[in-house]
Parts: C-alpha cells; structure tokens; sequence
C-alpha cells in the first residue's frame, strides 16, 4: 500500500502475508504505526482508494480477492461475510439511534426479514453476546450503556449476520481491565460456538496470551515473525519480537528491600472531592469522586494508586498537585497544609510537587519551542534565564535527549521523547514529589520501558518521592514499593506491592488480579 | 548513573531525517492562498496606485453624460457624465479600507472580550448575554442606527460596522479559549506557578491566533458588504466620497439605459469579497492544527 508523498516510509504495509483460518483466532502485534490498522481496514475496504493505493497482491476472503471488488460488491460482503469491530465503542455507534435499531439496520441492508422477524433475531444476537435484558436494552441509546456493553453490542453487529471472518481492531484496549476480560471471554466463546474466524489487532502481549492460537508480529509496515501462540511468545526468533516480548512488564513484583523510616514527603488525610449539588427543588446528583482518601508517601519510595477508570485515582493526584481543589481534607506537602491555601500564598509550595500527565501530545504547548517550556516554571520562581537555561541543557542530558534539541517544538519529536521532555519540565523546578498520572499509558510498549526506566533513575538520583498514577498492574507491579487499590473513590487496599500481589484481601483486588490478561503466561524473558 | 541518551537518540534519528517546512511555504503552497491572495494584491495595488493614475472621479462632464463604455471612457460615464472607471477605482480604496478597518478593529476587541468571558467564569455570563443582544439586532439596521447617531463619516461607519461584528468574535475566541485551558500544558504551567496573565499571554492566546485569523477574513468580506449596502441605502459614506455602494446607489434609477453604472461597481465587490473569503478558506485549511503535525 502506498503512502503519500512526505511520510516515513515509502509503503504503509509491504509484502504482508498471513493467513486465518475457520475457528482460529490470529492475533496481529504491533506497535503504533506498524501497519496493522491499515491491513485491518483494507480487508474490509475502508481505506479510500485515493488516500492510500494497494499497488500489489491480494486478499483473499473465501477464495475471492477482496482487491479486485467494486464498491458495491465490498457493501454486500461487508456484514455479510466480515464483520468489525472497532476500538472506540463510543465513536462507533450513531449517539442518536437506539442500540437496537442499529443492529438491525445489518438485517435490513443484507436481507429481506420482516421488522417483527429483524427484531427477534436482534434481540436473539443480544443475548447470544451476554448483554443482561435484552429486549429492555433494545431501545436504549449508546449513552445510556456502560462501555463493556456499547463493546458487546459492537460485537453483536458484527456477528448478527455470521460472517466466516470478524475484524476487530483494538476492541479492549479502551476498556476496563475487568471488562475487558468478559469482553475476551465472550470473543473466545463466540468464535467457538459460531466457527468464526477472529484477526484481532492488539498490541497488548497479555491479551495475545489469552486469546491467541496464532499471532502474527508487524513492525513498520513489515511481518516480522508469525507462528503459534506458544512458538512466539515463548520461543520468539525475530529479534524485533523478542525486544517487544522483553519490555513486558511481569506481574511478579520484584524483591524489594524494606527502606528505613524516611521524612513524609506528601500526606494526605481524609481526603475528599464531591461534585455536583444536591438542589432543593431540583434532583442533584452527587459524585464522590475520592471520599475519606489517606495516603502517606515517604521520601524516597513509589507509591502506586491503582485502579479502573472512575475510581478516583487522577482526582486524588490532581487534589494533591492543586489542579482541582479539595472539597474537604487536608494535603501535607513538607509541613504545610496545601489542601485549602489561597492560590498566592500556595504558589511557593507549587515547586515541590510536580505532575508529569498521560498524553505526551497535549502536554506541550505546540508554539512554545521546548526550551522555552521547561524554563517557564524555574523562572516563576526567582531564577535568571542563563540560569534557568543551563538547568535546562542539563536536565534534557539527564533524560537522554541533546541540549540542541532545546530550540525546537513539540511536533519534531515523538511521543516518547515528549513524555521525557515533560519529565525534564517537571524536575527542573526541583521538586521533592513527582506524580506520573499514567504517565506511560499513552506509549507503545517498548517506548514505556524506556521511559518506565528513566522514571526510576531520576527517582533514585534526586531522591524523589514518586506517586505512580496508573491501571497497568504490570507496569505497577514492576515500579512501586507500595500500592494503594482504589475503587469508585474509595481506598480498599494497601500495602507493600509484593504482599498485596500474593495475597490481596479485598474481593476487588482479587478480580483485577485475576481480570490481568496474561497472568499465567511466561514471557521469554 | 544509567545512560538514556541511547534510548533516546535512536528514535531522534528517525525524526531528524524528515524535514520540517515552514509554515509560510505551506501557505503558499494552498491554492487557495496564493490565487485569492493574488487578487487582493491586485486590487489593493488598484486601490493604491490608480487614483494617481486616471481622470478625476468628481469632474463634472454633462456633456459625456451616460455614455457606454468606450475607448475613452473605459467603464463609461454617469449621469453627471463623471468618469465610472475612475470611480469605481476609487471606490476600491473605501471598500478595502474599510474592509480592512473593521476587521483589525473588530478581532482587536473581539479577543480582549473573548480572553475574558473564556477565563473569567464571573465576567462570562455578563459579556455573553451582552453579545447575544447585540447579535439578536439587525446588522444593518444597528448600523443605520449607529450612523444616524453620530453622523456620516468614514470613521463612524467603520465603528458601526465594528459593533455589529464583533459578537460573532467573541464567540469563536471563547470558544477556543475553553478548549485550550483544558489542556495539560496549561495545567502544566498553573503547577509550575505561572501566573494567570502569562498563562493568558503565552499559552491560550497563541492558541487562538489560528483560527481568529481566519474569522478575520470572513468579517472583512463582511464589512465590505455591508459598507456598500450601507452605501447603496444612502446612509454609509457622504456621496462626495466615491464607494462602490454610493455608486450603485446613484446608479439604480438609470439602470434600464444604462447597466454599466451599476454592473462595474458590483463586479468588484464581488470579486473583491470572493478573494478574501477564498483567502480564508485557504488559510483555514492550512491553519487547522489538526492537519498539523501529529507523528
């Protein structure tokens, strides 16, 4: 498939060659920009053809070359005889048709049932892909449903017409760990009831240990490795593989020598944040989004806030940095009692606690060079612009980047390295805690390995007490000492990261343990 | 101490190789721009150097009245057998003039308000609610009134042009203001204790340039319009002052002998306010940051 002009390589996808069969689930591995978005997309003919040029070979699908077919024959396989599904249930389905009528809309297009006929067979696939109340959930909105159940209607639509081939291109990757494995679940069950066969994109190795028979490994438009489950993941020949495999976190926490008793760096204590009213005459609605929160982090160590999205964790990070202010509590950063401070007298306390944000895209303003970003806070506070420069050119040394690189912008430099850019940013006001609100969430995989290890060195090299934001237990497990387990805004368990890996206590820790994908599969290491 | 320049570096390599072009020859590589702008300069050479160049627009020549265009006369005479082409290139300067006026005027005020009613929640609701009466008059009869107020000179029919114009930037500048403070830089920059005029200055403000620009455009095409609708109802500019309006206006009653006093002027402006609107359209496009560059 051929690029436009100005892009990295000259081809989106090269010689890619790979086959799926009845009942097999191939998962295809990559990272971003490796290609298998674009190979998924042209099997179902969604790349405009003037965007991207297939100029050579062929797919075929039940022995007919998908390449050679006119728009209207590809409208009648798709549904038909491939289904998708995408990875964003939310942008997939129409906001303004109910879920019901949306799957319909497949029997319309591709048969000839009756509206009554349409209805039974939609409410059958409903309950075929588990969803509770189905003819109750038929006439609610996207909105109206979780996003495990927008997925599972996503999956019914793409399997109510029993199409030989499902596409589905990253569909748990936006999901909740623990919805995610029913999501999984369900796929496998699925495809062996119906003798479907699955491409499912990922570039998550857990989930290819879960679900895979066979995988298929792309880097830069390229296949690199193919084979089974157990040939790649264990015995992975390609060394490009083999990197991918290596920078998986384990979900064994590491030995970790119990620290002396340092200085408390951050505290807080019956931390809480409520939004909303209840009115007098109107029905408000309250949202505790972090209730009665007690954290102590010492200097020196790594604590994890671990949990599912809406559990209060990035609430309880930005309370503590004063991006949002506390509704009741009290934040203890070296002595003082930030949680309630007025915004002139706290700015001083500001330096000592630094935030580094999920994603490295938006967390660099776009028309400042970088240089010009990372000297904005050390000039706040008192320093000379050589001052503030030379710091500068020092910190971009630490985080592995040249000083030259200080005069140019955001959009020369990739992801990873603008994660590290806002790392430098956020050391050079010389903090005592750093807070990584998922902080490598947004990187691919063997980037977030790197990044992952420069976090732990400048931890060490200027003794930072680190606050780890994230929902990954296996970027957890590897990074911190101690682990806080939140759950719709409240803390329901804490320890030390190896003790609450063995044996968590609390029934929720318990099933985000089990719901990790991949737990009982070795990786090569 | 571990080394992460080589982690680093190998993905800076890759980047290095692809070159990053200025964004000014992205401009003129838009179609758009470069036709539509093109015809401005045109014009706005016209505007600046023809009146040097041709006969006296308010010369008197009852003789030569309502003559059709002719060697002599390129676009004609009028009723007072005064030189249509002259005037018509007269005109064009009162249109740009003004077109260019209210704009700079217009997004000058449009983005003080528009900063404030975006970050100061107080002040949002009372300048809001301000906008939305003034968009809820009739341009033009708001202009109409405003003149008649204050009298007819070039200055008060920029102004009350201005007026009309400016809701519809407030709109687009608060808008983007609620956005850009959104975004994890200026999160960034509020933890890094930056203060909030910086914060305004240096992180929303450039962030809105882009698409104020734009705006810019579509109001200039807008003022001219309404300047020469102003002009052809009689209260724009004083009659003294050749503008296309004015000149419709005087034209009207001998339309069915003589189309060209009506038909030159209206063939400019409606160039003119083609180009510009082009103009935008290219730089809108080109603009967007979400063409920008996302690796």
């Amino acid at each position: 498939m051929l690029l436009p002009n100005g892009a990295d390589r000259e081809f989106a996808v090269e010689e890619v060659s790979f086959s799926i069969g009845r009942s097999e689930i191939v998962c295809i591995v990559g990272e971003s920009g490796s290609g298998k978005s674009v190979t998924a997309f042209t099997v179902m003919g969604l790349i405009p053809k003037k965007d991207l040029v297939p100029v050579a070979g062929e797919i075929l699908l039940h022995g007919e070359d998908l390449l050679s077919k006119s728009d209207r024959q590809m409208r009648r396989l798709r549904g038909k005889k491939m289904g998708m599904v995408f990875q964003e249930p939310m942008t997939a389905l129409n906001p303004v048709i109910k879920v019901g009528d949306q799957i319909a809309e497949l029997l319309e297009i591709h048969g000839n049932m009756s509206a009554s006929a349409r209805k039974k067979r939609v409410i059958e696939t409903m309950e075929d892909v588990s969803l509770p109340e189905p003819a109750k959930l038929y006439n609610s909105y996207p909105h109206q449903l979780s996003g495990g159940q927008r997925q599972r209607i996503m999956i019914a639509m793409a399997l109510v017409l029993e199409p030989g081939l499902l596409i589905a291109d990253e569909p748990t990757t936006a999901l909740d760990v623990t919805t995610q494995a029913e999501v999984l679940e369900l796929i496998k069950d699925i495809q062996a009831r119906h003798g479907t066969g699955v491409m499912f994109i990922t570039h998550d190795f857990g989930v290819v240990a879960d679900i895979a028979d066979r995988v298929v490994v792309m880097q830069n438009g390229k296949v690199v490795e193919q084979g089974t489950r157990d040939e790649v993941l264990s015995a992975p020949s390609h060394p490009y593989t083999k990197m991918l495999i290596g920078s998986v976190p384990s979900l064994t926490p590491p030995n970790r020598p119990i620290p002396e008793v340092a200085e408390t760096a951050l505290e807080a204590k019956a931390l809480n944040k409520t939004y909303g009213r209840v009115g007098f005459f109107e029905k408000g609605r309250l949202v505790k989004a972090a209730q009665d929160v007690e954290l102590i982090l010492r200097q020196g160590e790594t604590l994890g806030v671990v949990g599912e999205s809406g559990s209060g964790k990035s609430t309880v990070a930005r309370c503590v940095v004063r991006l949002i202010d506390p509704t009741s509590g009290d934040i203890n950063v070296v002595g003082a009692n930030i949680a309630q401070m007025a915004e002139s007298e706290l700015r001083a306390y500001r330096q000592k606690i630094q935030i580094v944000f999920q994603d490295p895209y938006r967390s660099l303003n776009p028309r400042r060079t970088v240089g010009q970003s990372i000297v904005e806070g050390p000039m706040n506070f008192g320093l000379s612009g050589t001052e503030a420069q030379s710091r500068a050119e020092n910190l971009m040394r630490v985080v592995g980047l040249a000083p030259e690189a200080l005069t140019r912008f955001p959009h020369q430099f990739s992801g990873g390295q603008r994660q590290r850019i806002c790392i430098a940013r956020a050391l050079a006001m010389e903090p005592r805690v750093l807070i990584a609100d998922e902080a490598v969430s947004a990187l691919d995989v063997s980037v977030q390995a790197q990044v992952l290890r420069l976090l732990q060195d400048v931890r060490e090299r200027y003794d930072l007490a680190m606050l780890f934001i994230t929902h990954d237990l296996r970027v957890a497990a590897q990074i911190c000492d101690r682990i806080m387990v939140m759950q719709r805004g409240v803390v329901v368990e804490e320890g030390r990261t190896s003790e609450v890996y063995a044996n968590p206590h609390h029934p929720y820790t318990r099933s985000l343990l089990n719901a990790a994908p991949g737990r009982e599969t070795n990786f090569a290491q | 101490m571990t080394d992460h320049s080589q982690d680093a570096i190998m993905a800076d390599a890759v980047l290095s190789e692809r070159e990053d072009p200025s964004q000014l020859a992205g401009m003129l590589n838009n179609r758009a721009i470069f036709w539509g702008g093109a015809l401005l300069i045109l014009f706005a050479l016209i505007a600046a150097i023809g009146p040097f160049l041709t006969l006296d627009p308010t010369e008197l020549n009852p003789i030569k009245r309502l003559k059709s265009p002719s060697a002599e006369a390129w676009f004609g005479s009028d009723f007072l057998g005064r030189d249509i082409f002259s005037r018509v290139v007269y005109g064009a300067r009162v249109s740009l003039v003004v077109g260019i006026a209210v704009a700079l005027i217009s997004v000058g005020i449009g983005l003080i308000l528009g900063l404030v009613a975006g970050y100061v929640r107080v002040l949002d609701a009372v300048i809001m609610r301000t906008m939305d009466g003034l968009m809820s008059i009739p341009a033009i009869l708001l202009a109409i009134a405003l003149i008649s107020l204050s009298g007819a000179t070039l200055g008060t029919v920029i102004l009350a042009i201005v007026i009309p114009e400016v809701p519809r930037v407030v709109r687009l500048v608060r808008a983007v203001v609620l956005t850009v403070r959104e975004e994890p830089y200026v999160e960034a920059a509020i933890a890094a204790g930056t203060r909030l005029p910086l914060i305004l200055k240096r992180h929303i403000l450039p962030n809105t340039i882009a698409p104020l620009i734009v705006q810019a455009t579509y109001v200039c095409a807008s003022a001219m319009l309404t300047e020469s609708i102003l002009g052809f109802l009689g209260a724009g500019i004083p009659p003294e002052i050749p503008s296309w309006g004015n000149i419709m206006s005087e034209g009207r009653t001998y339309f069915q002998i003589s189309p060209w006093i009506i038909f030159f002027p209206g063939i400019g402006l409606a160039l003119t306010v083609l180009a510009v609107n082009i103009v935008g359209d290219g730089l809108r496009d080109t603009l967007d940051p979400r063409i920008a560059r996302k690796i």
